[in-house]
């Protein structure tokens, strides 16, 4: 178990953006939700899944809906809180740690204000290791642990709780006309898993992951260094190109809405063509027709200067960025993870997925790089 | 019509006297902390240099960055009440939570939530409490407060929330100054709500200098209207500018990119601005600057102002040349406004930008036998960093790889190299004028925003409409016809009310009628 401070925080917005691979939702409004929190005297405790026993309860929370909505209307502040308590009422028992069910993004963020305003702890893992536009789309949902009963919160007190749905699919449903009712966003908290679901099922150590390439970034800023190759080095990723956007066209493809970014190599790539494919986060990379990259392995589009992530809905013709491949986890290389994230479950048929090596060494779990540069 | 265009800048106020398309002065005088003075010396100036009489000027167009610099320098700004329409939503993080703590402590912290505010469709989160709007009220008088900002969830959706709570505070804080968001632009509360509160803690100044313009320009005898040269490069009249400073925050980069295109008659181009201590960088797009996409910070707070897309590097005229063994460096430190006291050309004792212009021969300022005795390998070096430093600043504005020029404006263009990675670079006569030409050349807008019932007619026809609308007011405020293009169109379903009901809004602009 480790304390999270301001600093951290800040690193793990940047982290968490870059792991959102395009989707994700911006974490600024969570993260100055955690760092107002901490100044309040708050504790954002990070817990190892080791040091879980089997028999502790672990529920998954974060924000749900759209995020044009959540940008606009903020929250009252105390609906995870009531989410959880929902919960815990349902099931006539404490929960003992909250998670993450996508680092990707701002949910990365959203369990720690809710954690440290009922002083649980934070599991240092999540349900992608990445970003998924569904909720379905997890490991912890897809070795077996169901979303109901889940709750749902407002800024109004109006707790909804869903006892049980037949399917993940019918969940996602009933949760999204209820979050349309709600205003459009919401808190949802899904149900509770044991500890040792937790340990078999949710990618380790991702907090960790996420603040450390924010850490990475900030210390390239620093020293007005390339954040790029010290990314890279650390997270086993490759770098595929340094382009320029020349074109940006959102079509339909096998009944998905998916947009295609066309670019065109600079730097050392200069004379080199390439396109990515998204829907909410990036699917693929193809260069010279073949695809290199597809998902679920990491497809990260980061400002070329900078080494912040751009996501889908900032990218722009002209721009100027630097596109990493980064290994996912093997809990999403099985065959029963591939059946629901991987690229036939976008609608990207005839793609094979080709996984990239993985990271030789895997993260270990509250191994947080120091802030300053050693 | 004879109108002149002025950029009163932080060291250099420029004054234009325009005849139609003819240039006939330019004059260049140091600004002055005292606004109605400055103003008055580089009008008489400009006035005589054209050899044109006071009464002969039909319209004055000002750009300022003082409103800019302001809230950079954290001065003259009131502190000011917020109050945001939101309960039981809008808790979670208070206003101006992202602030720098200096802005903020500027500002001050009179922060008031109270209920109000809409869903995204309309509808509202709570009913305006009036007895709690009448306490906040006698609150911010109690206190002595004299500027207020409101801001309410989805106020860009619907407004009424934040008029009527306008109309309370204003009963009960007489004299106040009043800005609502939704006056302010689009969804993204944070910051909708930071603009809104800069540009009532603008008020005061805004009120002061409007007045001191106003003055200057009627003391020398000027009887025409003034206007101010707004963000996207249109008029804003005076009274306007008084009531929306922050719609002038971008007017530097808007003016200079707009004189650009006037002056090189391009209409693609990549217009390099080089101040004294900066150098702005931006693409020209069918002869308006390119806008940001993203959020823009100014003086460190996010705002969601339409601006154009302007990068700046940290190079300038004024630029300090630092040479270390193997590495030779010019900027990001400038002497500023003190060039011509500090530069070697002008007698001074540190070696700049310009003197590396000068023993170079790309200009001819100053005592030229000041830099004969400079290094020619320095010399040869800082030319060398200078270039590929505005090399890849062009580079990084770049579109396609097809050739694009480049327009150099500004004081500090004689840093400019005839080509630049292997693009055609234009000097333009009267490149140091730019800014000024753009506020003379400034357009006209017509807006409108309305609601409409989308029963009796199709979305397409209610844009039309609006969109003829908004050219019928362009051009009665004088707009050419032929000129006119669409800016913004937007419409915004409101389900909250029957009939289908939508809120459209076209804003056109247009060339004034010269």
């Amino acid at each position: 178990m480790r304390d999270l401070n301001e600093a951290d925080i800040e690193a793990l917005a940047i982290g968490a953006a870059i792991l959102g691979t395009g989707g994700g939702g911006s974490p600024y409004i969570a993260k100055l939700r955690c760092q107002q929190a901490l100044r309040r005297g708050e504790r954002i405790r990070l817990i190892a899944l080791e040091e879980l026993d089997d028999d502790s309860l672990v529920m998954t929370l974060g924000g749900i809906g759209a995020p044009t909505v959540s940008i606009e209307k903020l929250a009252e502040g105390g609906e995870g809180l009531r989410a959880l308590r929902a919960q815990e009422a349902f099931a006539g028992r404490q929960v003992t740690a909250l998670m993450s069910s996508e680092i990707g993004g701002g949910n990365a963020l959203e369990p720690m204000i809710t954690a440290a305003a009922a002083d649980l702890p934070v599991v240092d893992a999540d349900g992608c290791g990445r970003a998924f536009p569904e909720m379905q789309m997890t490991t912890t949902s897809i070795y077996g642990h169901h979303s109901t009963p889940a709750a749902l919160a407002d800024e109004h007190g109006n707790v909804v709780l869903f006892q049980k749905a037949v399917s993940e699919v019918w969940y996602e449903r009933l949760a999204r006309s209820c979050v349309v009712t709600m205003g459009g966003s919401a808190t949802g908290a899904e149900a509770p898993m044991s500890g040792r679901h937790a340990k078999r099922a949710a990618v380790p150590a991702t907090v960790s992951q996420a603040i450390n390439i924010g850490r990475l970034v900030l210390r390239a800023n620093r020293e007005h260094v390339s954040a790029i190759p010290l990314i890279c080095a650390e997270e086993a990723g490759v770098h595929l190109i340094d382009a320029k956007i020349v074109d940006l066209k959102r079509h339909l493809r096998g009944g998905f809405a998916v947009g295609e970014i066309a670019l065109e190599g600079i730097g050392a790539h200069a004379g080199s063509r390439a396109s990515v494919v998204f829907q909410n986060e990036f699917l693929t990379f193809e260069r010279d027709g073949t695809v290199e990259v597809c998902v679920p392995d990491l497809i990260v589009i980061l400002d070329v200067d900078t080494g912040h992530a751009i996501s889908t809905d900032l990218l722009r013709y002209g721009q100027r960025v630097a596109i990493l491949a980064l290994p996912c986890h093997d809990l999403l290389r099985t065959p029963e993870a591939l059946a629901v994230v991987g690229p036939r479950a976008f609608g990207l048929e005839g793609t094979e997925f080709r996984p990239l090596p993985p990271r030789p060494v895997p993260v270990q779990s509250l191994s947080i790089l120091p802030e300053e540069s050693p | 019509m004879i109108r002149i265009g002025i950029d009163v800048g932080g060291t250099n106020t420029d004054a234009v006297v325009m005849d139609g398309r003819d240039i006939r002065a330019v004059v260049k005088v140091p600004t002055s902390a005292d606004v109605t003075a400055g103003l008055m010396a580089a009008l008489s100036e400009v006035l005589a240099s054209a050899a044109i009489a006071p009464t002969d000027v039909g319209l004055v167009v000002i750009g300022t960055t003082h409103f800019t610099n302001a809230v950079i320098e954290r001065r003259h700004l009131s502190p000011t009440a917020v109050v945001r329409l939101c309960l039981p939503a809008g808790q979670c993080l208070p206003p101006m939570v992202d602030w720098p703590a200096d802005l903020h402590e500027a500002v001050g912290n009179h922060v008031y939530l109270t209920t109000g505010g809409a869903e995204f469709d309309g509808s509202p989160i709570s009913p305006l409490d009036l007895p709690d709007l009448q306490r906040i009220g006698q609150d911010i008088r109690h206190k002595g407060l004299g500027a207020i900002a409101i801001s309410g969830i989805f106020s860009p959706v619907r407004d009424e929330f934040e008029r009527e709570a306008a109309a309370i505070l204003r009963d009960a804080v007489p004299g106040a100054t009043i800005t609502v968001s939704s006056a302010m632009g689009q969804l993204g509360l944070m910051e909708r709500e930071s603009a809104t509160i800069l540009n009532s803690s603008l008020h005061a100044l805004a009120r002061r200098t409007v007045a001191s313009l106003r003055e200057g320009v009627a003391r020398c005898g000027l009887t025409c209207p003034v206007f101010l040269s707004q963000n996207d490069g249109t008029l804003l009249d005076a009274e306007a500018a008084r009531q929306f400073p922050v719609l002038t925050f971008a007017s530097g980069p808007t003016n200079s990119m707009r004189g650009a295109a006037f002056l090189s008659g391009l209409q693609e181009a990549i217009v390099v601005d080089i101040g004294g201590t900066t150098t702005d960088i931006g693409l020209l797009s069918k002869g308006f600057p390119r806008q940001a996409t993203t959020t823009v910070e100014v003086g460190g707070v996010r705002t969601n102002f339409r601006m154009p897309d302007v990068f700046s590097i940290g190079l300038g005229g004024g630029s300090v040349v630092t040479d270390r063994g193997t590495r030779t460096d010019v900027g990001p430190v400038s002497v500023g406004y003190r060039l011509t006291g500090e530069a070697l050309v002008f007698g001074g004792r540190t070696l700049t930008a310009t003197d590396i212009a000068v023993a170079a021969g790309w200009a001819d300022i100053g005592d030229a036998a000041c830099v004969r005795g400079l290094d020619r390998g320095l010399v040869e070096r800082c030319g060398n960093v200078i270039a590929q430093r505005l090399a890849d600043a062009v580079d990084r504005c770049r579109l396609s790889p097809e050739p694009i020029p480049v327009v150099a404006v500004g004081g500090g263009s004689i840093l400019m190299p005839e080509r630049l990675a292997g693009l055609e670079v234009r000097r333009p006569a009267h490149f140091a004028a730019a800014n000024a030409i753009g506020a003379a050349i400034a357009q006209v807008s017509g807006e409108v925003d309305r609601i409409c019932s989308l029963e009796a007619m199709t979305r397409e026809a209610a844009l039309a409409e609006a969109e003829a609308g908004a050219r019928d007011k362009a051009i009665a405020a004088g707009a050419l016809p032929d000129s006119i293009v669409v800016t913004e169109r937007e419409d915004v379903p409101l389900a909250y009310l029957r009939g289908n009901a939508t809120r459209v809004r076209v804003k056109v602009v247009g060339d004034r009628v010269f």
